[in-house]
This record gives structure tokens, sequence and C-alpha cells, in this order.
């Protein structure tokens, strides 16, 4: 188990990788990347089994990023964790690089599934839950949505199958940061009441600050004790979270840091590290 | 029996020797036959309602987990309402997904044009790694389903809702990208698949009445393509006719059109449904109204025939 404030360096650093990634690439999802940096740490550094050195470890947790767009998070965590080096990171999007713009399991090792398509991956953790429970096997299965992603109606089938499957062994994080490309998802196509829908739904529903380790930490133990039903955590995110002039903006949703902005940000990651 | 009848007996007793099947459908499961699995293992057979994208993406992850799931419902709902999913979720990652859909063409008959997929070849076979395979009758299904079973990766597989008559005999081995030369002759080729391979073959006969020696080759893997057997035919006859009950447009016509134009340019005629959807009515009677009979075949091989003694003729006209 690693302690929260040691959860709260890597976060910094997963910050610092992404946007550097992102400015070397020219192009990408900065907001809803650093809006997941908390939940992508929490579970790969503290809350699920797994091996980076052994990435198909039979007795591994499984994790599907279904909001494929924050693909240079993950990358930065599943590097960080040691499933490739640190130096790949600043391939990413570039010819011949296994970091594809968004994850793809052909190429990126800790990638279970490819993603990118929105409103997909819920019915692949559906898929993988079934066959653990076929199999017997305890692991457990996480998946990533993205608030706006909730607007595909393949969502809403697979929220229906994980109840009916009683599909325990599942848990979702809804990263709610409240802001899409077009503007924010209450203006594009409201989704709230949005906890009461996964209730009626049939789902276990868990509301918590998405960048607090301890609510966060404590939802997935919650959610691990959950029987009977799939559970959803919504976690109340700050789209661009950690560089202020990023945050809440919805015109960072696909757009990276250039060299000026890069510059800025690292330097204000750097001094909240330091006054942390 | 039926092909779709083949089909669910032959999974039914593949899952006792295969554990790692699992069968998932989509409310249809009287139809598509994996009812029978459905009876035996219940435990490996899941019905994910109407909802074909979660359906996809469901077997997509089982996949990814090490199973082999068999996916069934209608062939326009699998491929037209969750081509997307298809596409990213299953052939994008080349996951080992069976694809096998019933009710395709317009055989489907009284339904009418909403749910006879004219199109379900052509939008499988434009997926990268997808293989797309339609049985010729019972046994080829049969014979298909043991075989893809063993074969890693996305197979598409299209099944009718009629009856074909059986014209393999119990020892037939099917194999993915072999066609089959089922009569031999050298004045036209007929390339036919599915259901059409029958009306060919009647075709066949009435025309070697008239003296016409036609080639009748079954295809029942539109991808990959058995390009060798092709070329080989068209070389001997240089005149081919492609049959089936889809769109002439991205199916088995446009498969052979582009082997045959890159390679061996030949006097060809496609029979299809042209630009056009399906309607209500019995199977007969729709065969009839877009075409797809074995007269419209012996007219289209007289067709191509002619043109084939006229460039000839031309070619004598010029070089003499």
């Amino acid at each position: 188990m690693v302690a929260v404030d040691q959860l709260e360096d890597i976060a910094k650093q997963v910050r610092r990788d992404t946007l550097v990634m992102l400015n070397r690439a020219g192009s990408g999802h900065t907001g809803g990347s650093l809006s997941s940096v908390e939940i992508l740490t929490a579970l790969f550094f503290s809350k699920m089994r797994h091996k980076p050195l052994d990435p198909l470890w039979d007795q591994r947790d499984r994790f599907v990023l279904s909001k494929g767009h924050a693909a240079p998070a993950f990358y930065a965590v599943l590097a960080r964790c040691g499933y490739f080096p640190l130096e790949d990171l600043v391939s990413l999007r570039k010819l011949g690089s296994h970091l594809q713009g968004h994850p793809d399991c052909k190429f990126t090792p800790g990638v279970e599934v490819s993603t990118g398509s929105l409103g997909q991956g819920l019915s692949m953790a559906n898929g993988i839950s079934l066959a653990l429970k076929l199999d017997g096997k305890p692991s457990r299965v996480y998946v990533l949505l993205g608030d706006g992603e909730v607007q595909e109606g393949q969502i809403w089938e697979a929220a229906m199958s994980a109840a009916h499957y009683k599909l325990d062994n599942l848990c979702a994080i809804l990263d709610h940061n409240h802001l899409q490309i077009d503007g924010t998802v209450e203006e594009v196509m409201n989704i709230e009441p949005l906890s009461d829908k996964w209730r009626a739904f049939g789902w276990k529903v868990f509301n918590i600050n998405g960048h607090d380790y301890a609510q966060i930490l404590t939802a997935f133990d919650k959610a691990e004790r959950t029987k009977g039903q799939p559970s959803i955590i919504i976690a109340e995110t700050i789209k661009g979270k950690g560089v202020s002039f990023f945050e809440n903006k919805v015109e960072y949703h696909g757009v990276a840091p250039t060299d000026e902005e890069l510059e800025r940000a690292l330097r204000e990651l750097e001094f909240d590290s330091q006054r942390g | 029996m039926g092909v779709r009848e083949a089909y669910g007996e032959t999974l039914a007793r593949l899952g006792e020797v295969y554990k790692d099947i699992v069968v998932l459908d989509a409310d249809l499961s009287g139809s598509t036959k994996t009812c029978i699995f459905a009876k035996r293992f219940p435990e490996r057979f899941f019905n994910m309602g109407i909802s074909e994208q979660d359906l996809m993406g469901t077997a997509a992850g089982l996949a990814a987990a090490g199973k082999i799931p068999f996916v069934s419902t209608f062939a326009i709902f699998a491929t037209g309402r969750a081509w997307e999913q298809i596409r990213q979720s299953i052939a994008y990652s080349s996951l080992n997904v069976k694809i096998v859909a019933s009710h395709g063409g317009i055989t489907v008959g009284d339904d009418g044009g909403s749910h006879q997929a004219i199109e379900d070849i052509a939008l499988m076979r434009h997926l990268p790694n997808m293989v797309v395979i339609v049985p010729t009758d019972a046994i080829e299904m049969k014979s298909i389903i043991e075989t893809i079973v063993e074969y890693n990766g996305p197979v598409y597989v299209r099944g009718s809702r009629i009856k074909f008559p059986i014209i393999f005999d119990d020892s037939y081995k099917f194999e993915i990208g072999k066609g089959h030369v089922l009569l031999k002759g050298s004045d036209v080729t007929i390339v036919a698949t599915g259901y059409m391979v029958h009306s060919s073959l009647e075709a066949a006969q009435r025309l070697a009445q008239e003296g016409i020696y036609v080639e009748v080759i079954s295809m029942p893997t539109i991808k990959p393509l058995d390009e060798v057997l092709l070329l080989k035919s068209a070389a001997k006859t240089n005149a081919v006719v492609t049959v089936e009950e889809h769109l002439v447009t991205g199916g088995l016509g446009s498969a052979v059109s582009e082997v045959l134009s890159e390679n061996y340019p030949t006097t060809l005629k496609r029979i299809g449904i042209r630009d056009k959807f399906g309607i209500s009515g019995k199977p007969k009677q729709l065969l009839s109204h877009f075409g797809l009979t074995p007269h419209n075949i012996v007219e289209a091989a007289k067709e191509v025939l002619g043109k084939k003694k006229k460039r000839v003729s031309l070619k004598v006209v010029a070089t003499g």
C-alpha cells in the first residue's frame, strides 16, 4: 500500500509527464487527462493487483479506459509503474510509436482492450467481468468513463447488462469534470440526475471528490465489499486539474499545451510540490 | 436441415469439447438456433436483450479475457446496428469473436426490406482482420463452425432463414479461403455463394442442354477470396458471372471484379441486387423480382459468352 503523500507526489509526476507528452505530440486531450490523474494513480499504485513486468499475469485486476482520450495520463501511469520505459512517453502519437493517440492493446503492455470510440468500454469491461466470474477468478475489473461519454446509448445498454448479470466484480468510475468539446455537459446534453439514473439501472453509487485520495480509496474498498450488483463511483473532478490556466476551460479539451504554456504549467506544478 | 439448425446443433456439440465457448444472442435465440446451446449450457449463454451494440462489446470483452464468443442475431442488426462496435471493439484488435448471423439476404421474405440484409457482406468485407464466410448448405455450415472455432480472429458467417438443398456429403471439409469447382466447364465461369450456388447449378444444367458448358464455382469464403481458383478458371473460360443474394456492390461480385481487373481482365456480369432495398414477399417471388433465378443466370451466361465471342472475332479482324 502506497501512502497518500506518496500518491500525491506520483500524481504530480504524472501531470508533468502528461503535459510534456502532449506538448511534444502537438495534439491530444489535456483537460480530460488531467482530471483523471488521481483516479488512475490510486488504481495503479494502490488499489489494483497487477504486475507491470508480467502484464498478462493471470490473477491481475483489469482496467479499461473507456474514455480513451485520456490516454496520455494513462500511459504516464503505466510507464511510472514500469510497464515500459519512461523515455517512450514522448513518442506519443508519433509514427512507429507503441503509444497510439488512443489506447491500443495490440501495441501497449498494460492496455487490456482498445478504446477511443466513446461508449464502448463499459460493454467490454462487462465481458471481461463475465469471463472472470465464469472462471471463478477473484480479479476485479475497473473501467473509467467520461461524463460526456454517458450520452452514448451503448453505455445504458451496458449499464442494464452489468446489473442484470450482477457483476459485483465490476467497478466503474465516472470522471465527472462537467465539460465536453462543445461546452458544458449540461448545455450540450444534460445527463443529470446522474446518480439517480445509475441507481435506477441497478447500480450501487458512490459520490466522491475525484481528486481526494482518501475518498477515492475508501470508495474502491466499499465497491469491493458491495455484493450482487455493480458499483459506480461518480467522481467530481476539475477538467485541466493542477494547472490553473487549464482548469475548467472548455477550450483545453482537445488542445495540447504550447511551449510557453508548458513552461508555465511545469513551473506551477514545481511550485506546488515545493510548497507541498 | 437448414444452415441455422446446422449451426445451432454444431455449436451445442462443440460446447462439450470447447469449454471456453460462450454464446451471446440478442433476443433471437429461437431464430438463430443458439437456443440449443443455451439449453445445454445455460451458464455459458448470455442473452443480452435487444441491444446489439452491447452484444458485440460484451463479446469483445469475453474474447479479451480468453473466451471464444459466438455471437448471433439477424444479419442486418449484427452488421448494421453494431457495425462500429464490430470495427472498434472487435476487428481493430483482431479479437477472437465469431459473429454467426442468420437471416441474410432477401429470402428473409415476408418481414420486408427492414429485416433483409443486402449489404452485410460489404460491411464486413471492408473491415481489416475480418474473415467473411457464406455457407452453401447445412453440411458446409457444420464444417465452417468446426473450422472457425479453431481459428483465432474475428469471423463473420452469414446464414439464411430458408432451408438450402444439400449438395455436399458428410466427408466434406471446409477450409477458410478455399473455393470449390462443383462443375467443370470451359465456356463460362459462374462464381456463386450461399443459396445462389444451387440456382447456379440449376442454370448450368439448362445451359448444358443448349450445348453451353459452364464451370460452377462455389465461393463460401468471400474474404480472403480464393484468387488462385478464380484466376485459373477465368483463364480457361474468359467469361465470368458472379451470383449473390446481396447488392452487386461490395460483396462477391465486387471481390471477383477487383481480382480479375487487377490480374486478368475478363468479360464479367454481376448478378445481385442493384441499388435497391428489399420488399415483402415470399422468398421465391423475391428472387424472381430481383432477378436472382436460374433463368437470370442462364441469360447472364449467354450474355458474357456473346461478348467474349465478339471480342475474339474483333481481335481476329484487328490482327487479320
